[in-house]
């Protein structure tokens, strides 16, 4: 008879890294149909070819590197379906499969696979992809007829379409040059989406992140199964709502100044912000793509701090960079600072004051 | 009483406290059994008997002078046999004294209630009892009553959380003996004077509240005195009962890392510690037997058992209804902490207060997979450290990245290595670093020394003082 001696403690918690990215899969699930209706089965597809093409990359470099097989632990799932929910709906299939090469091999495996790379997998790849491909990676386009989630099925075409963000963009770049008369202002402001339609997912954008009502549904599941704990989330809106309705295109203070009792003035300055919490990428990449274990920093103060890195670096690419999209960036760049925050937020120990220097040894 | 206290982090393991509502039953089935002579925090005793010696229970069969060292007793009557070096549970080698029993447990004459009239007695009566902290840790109990003056304890706090899962032996104690403890409570307050005390226990035993107030209750009609004793209900999580953060919930205290309870003016005595105090000043028996919860899926029965210190631990089980199946784990203590042993041949020690054995279900070991950084860990960890960075730096062997993590201030409740997802054997690695660290401070302070030798040897200066020796 032979006893088994190892450290306490003698019992685990039932979860495990495979539960938790199952979960997360889950979690992905309803945006995943919901692409499925908003662009047609085209959507479906891309994602079945994108998780497909992860898990075959990690089997095959995890094989090439003799390390022991990983599939099972559902990370290459997760980071094919996101990947494929952060693409345009019509991309070329070689793009996807090259995105995923790029995304498990080059970012995950090549720095030692889950838990090693320092850069979120899928929004390494998109950012590749961008910048390999930059105009097949913004061709947006919608289908025609608004809340008719059912016309994929009855054959309705999909249109060409900038983005609302392309649009706000235009909309107050010409407002600011005023080259353009005010009638076609007013014009271009009545041709933006209403906030309705932005939360539905009818508009422009990558398939898995304009319908903002799906990701939600993802997300309580996520906050219900305990697998993230909310604050990076809370963080990254809140300082990015806040810039926005302070230093935005409409300042809060500005637009309610002089009528501050009247309800149309308040939803006049509750637009823009909420317009800018419901395109592009930011639900999508605040609850799925911030909250990556891996990419995101461990203490309670650092993920406070990364939120609100994150939200600061979205607004001012939204707002002064050049570009109209400025989730990925900001996600990978705070990925980026992530050791630099865990070091210098580690707690002191229970009970040690904080003004006390630890000598050490 | 009716606020729910608790501190930050800590995890929820399944109570398992399937033994709760089993009165306790006394075994005294035992041939023979293998008193350990090291039994506490502290150097090990010097035995007092030879083979040979007829010996009675109490009976002093190792002592030593040192300050920190309490006696140890037989808790059998019978023939000493010999004095040989077993194993310990910790893989140590120890002297262990092997007592025929028979079987008729003599008393000792010089068992009799203490006489006590000073706080000098009753520190020295305690320390005569054998006594050290049942809760597990082994801290001998009469310097724990025995702070610095200026470190007055304003408040006594009874730590009834057993917050383990699976052990009830505290808790039938209390069912059984409340009367015994609260003796306890009140000697140590009288005699070290604290004006107050307090009883913490989890709300998964809702019980403990309605029993002591049904005890004091009855000494208030007996005798007409009140005293200041409350019991305060606590939240049901894991580790509540670490004394850091068991002082913490209840009084609002942090004790800082490397100071002890009585910086912070409380003192903490384990329930089942408190009672023996009680039991020892009614009649006079020390320490020879205590109460132990046996579980698990490979034992016949479950239940408290009464058994005498140093019955080994086969033995114990062979007693109280064998086994159903061959275990794969025998764990003395509780899953969170306890120790796996590696034999079952060693003997009962004063801080057990569980032996589990489970089979081969209970004992699966996930396979450990890479950090994914997940922060469970650190959201687990009482202490607030970061246990992820522990890990990482123990299995590099970075003795500054340790020290950085602070890894002596871990605690070693185990709840980093219950949360983590990708099973990693965090605990494991902080027994290593902190060994590393050990080590390291060793070297250097030896260091140390050799230069101020050859410097006192080279200049034949003045003696330099031990200032070159690193403070931690
Ligand atoms: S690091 Fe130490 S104190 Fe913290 S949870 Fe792990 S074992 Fe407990
Ligand atoms: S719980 Fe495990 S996987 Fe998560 S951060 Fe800690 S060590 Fe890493």
């Amino acid at each position: 008879m032979k006893l088994q001696v190892s450290n306490s403690p003698h019992i685990r918690d039932k979860v495990t890294t495979a539960s938790l990215m199952r979960d997360v899969a889950i979690a992905l699930l309803p945006a995943a149909v919901a692409s499925g209706f908003l662009f047609g089965i085209r959507a479906v597809m891309m994602i079945i070819v994108s998780v497909a093409c992860c898990v075959l990359f990690e089997y095959l470099s995890r094989r090439i590197m003799k390390r022991e097989n990983t599939i099972l632990d559902f990370s290459a799932i997760v980071t094919g379906i996101l990947l494929a929910l952060n693409l345009p709906p019509t991309l070329p299939y070689y793009m996807i499969v090259l995105g995923a090469l790029f995304a498990i091999v080059v970012v995950k495996q090549m720095f030692g696979g889950l838990g090693n790379n320092f850069v979120n997998p899928a929004l390494a790849a998109r950012i590749f992809l961008v910048i390999a491909f930059p105009t097949q990676m913004t061709h947006w386009t919608v289908r025609e007829g608004a809340f008719s989630f059912f016309d994929s099925f009855l054959g309705k075409d999909l249109v060409s379409s900038a983005t609302p963000l392309a649009m706000m963009r235009n909309t107050v770049a010409d407002a600011a040059s005023g080259a353009t008369s005010s009638a076609t202002i007013a014009a271009e402001s009545s041709s933006l989406p209403s906030l309705l339609s932005l939360f539905l997912g009818q508009k422009g954008g990558c398939i898995g992140e304009v319908c903002i009502l799906a990701l939600l549904i993802g997300a309580a599941y996520l906050f219900v199964r305990k697998v993230i704990v909310p604050w990076i989330p809370l963080a990254y809106l809140g300082s990015f709502t806040i810039l926005v309705l302070f230093f935005g295109h409409t300042p809060l203070l500005e637009a309610v100044r002089y009528r501050p009792l009247s309800l149309e003035a308040w939803q006049n300055a509750m637009y823009e912000p909420l317009f800018m919490l419901l395109t592009g990428g930011l639900m999508i990449g605040a609850f799925f793509m911030a909250t990556d274990y891996v990419t995101s920093p461990v203490t309670r103060s650092g993920r406070i701090i990364f939120g609100i890195g994150c939200g600061i670096m979205t607004f001012l690419i939204r707002y002064y960079g050049n570009m109209a999209e400025g989730v990925s960036f900001s996600i990978i760049l705070m990925n980026i600072l992530t050791p630099h925050i865990d070091r210098m937020t580690l707690s002191k120990p229970f009970g040690e004051r904080r003004a006390k220097k630890h000598a050490s040894l | 009483m009716s606020t729910v206290l608790a501190f930050r982090g800590g995890v929820h393991p399944r109570h398992n406290k399937n033994t709760d509502v089993l009165p306790s039953i006394r075994l005294t089935d035992f041939s023979e059994v293998d008193i350990p002579l090291h039994q506490q925090i502290g150097p090990p005793c010097t035995c007092v008997v030879s083979p040979g010696d007829y010996v009675c229970v109490g009976q002093v069969i190792a002592r030593s002078e040192h300050p920190m060292a309490v006696p140890i007793h037989s808790s059998v009557s019978g023939t000493v046999k010999e004095i040989h070096h077993v194993v310990s549970e910790i893989g140590e080698p120890i002297e262990a004294v092997r007592i025929e029993s028979d079987g008729k447990f003599v008393d000792d004459p010089s068992v009799a209630p203490p006489v006590i009239e000073s706080r000098e007695d009753f520190i020295a009566a305690v320390r005569a009892s054998g006594l050290v902290g049942l809760g597990g840790a082994a801290f001998p109990t009469h310097i724990k009553l025995n702070p610095p003056a200026d470190k007055k304890p304003q408040f006594l706090l009874i730590n009834a959380a057993e917050c383990e899962p699976y052990i009830t032996s505290d808790y039938r104690m209390m069912c059984e003996n409340p009367d015994q403890i609260i003796d306890g409570i009140l000697a140590v307050m009288k005699w070290i004077d604290i004006p107050r005390a307090i009883i913490g226990y989890e709300d998964n035993k809702p019980l403990v509240s309605r029993i002591f107030e049904h005890e004091l209750e009855k000494r208030i009609f007996k005798t007409g005195e009140c005293h200041d004793i409350r019991v305060h209900k606590m939240k049901t999580v894991y580790p509540q009962g670490a004394e850091k953060m068991f002082i913490y919930a209840l009084t609002g205290r942090k004790v800082p890392p490397g100071k002890l309870p009585h910086d912070v003016h409380v003192t903490v005595l384990n329930v089942s510690t408190v009672r023996q105090i009680g039991l020892y000043l009614r009649t006079g028996m020390p320490l020879v037997r205590r109460r132990i919860t046996l579980d698990g899926s490979a034992l016949n029965i479950h239940g408290n058992f009464n058994v005498p210190i140093g019955a080994r631990v086969r033995d114990i089980i062979e007693s109280a209804g064998g086994l159903r199946e061959d275990p794969t784990k025998v764990i003395m203590g509780g899953p969170m902490m306890g120790v796996a042993l590696d034999s079952m041949d060693c003997g009962l020690i004063k801080a057990n207060n569980a032996i589990l054995v489970f089979g081969s279900k209970e004992t699966r070991v996930p396979p450990e997979s890479a950090c994914i950084r997940c922060a469970r860990c650190v959201m687990a960890c009482p202490m607030l450290l970061q246990p992820a960075g522990i890990d990482q730096a123990a299995r590099r062997k970075d003795i500054e990245m340790l020290t950085h993590f602070r890894v002596m201030d871990c605690i070693e409740c185990g709840s980093c290595t219950y949360s983590c997802p990708a099973k990693r054997f965090i605990n494991q690695s902080i027994t290593d670093g902190k060994k590393l660290i050990r080590a390291e401070k060793e070297r250097y302070a030896s260091e140390q020394r050799l230069r101020t030798a050859s410097q006192k040897a080279s200049s034949g200066k003045e003696e330099q003082d031990g200032k070159s020796v690193p403070k931690e």
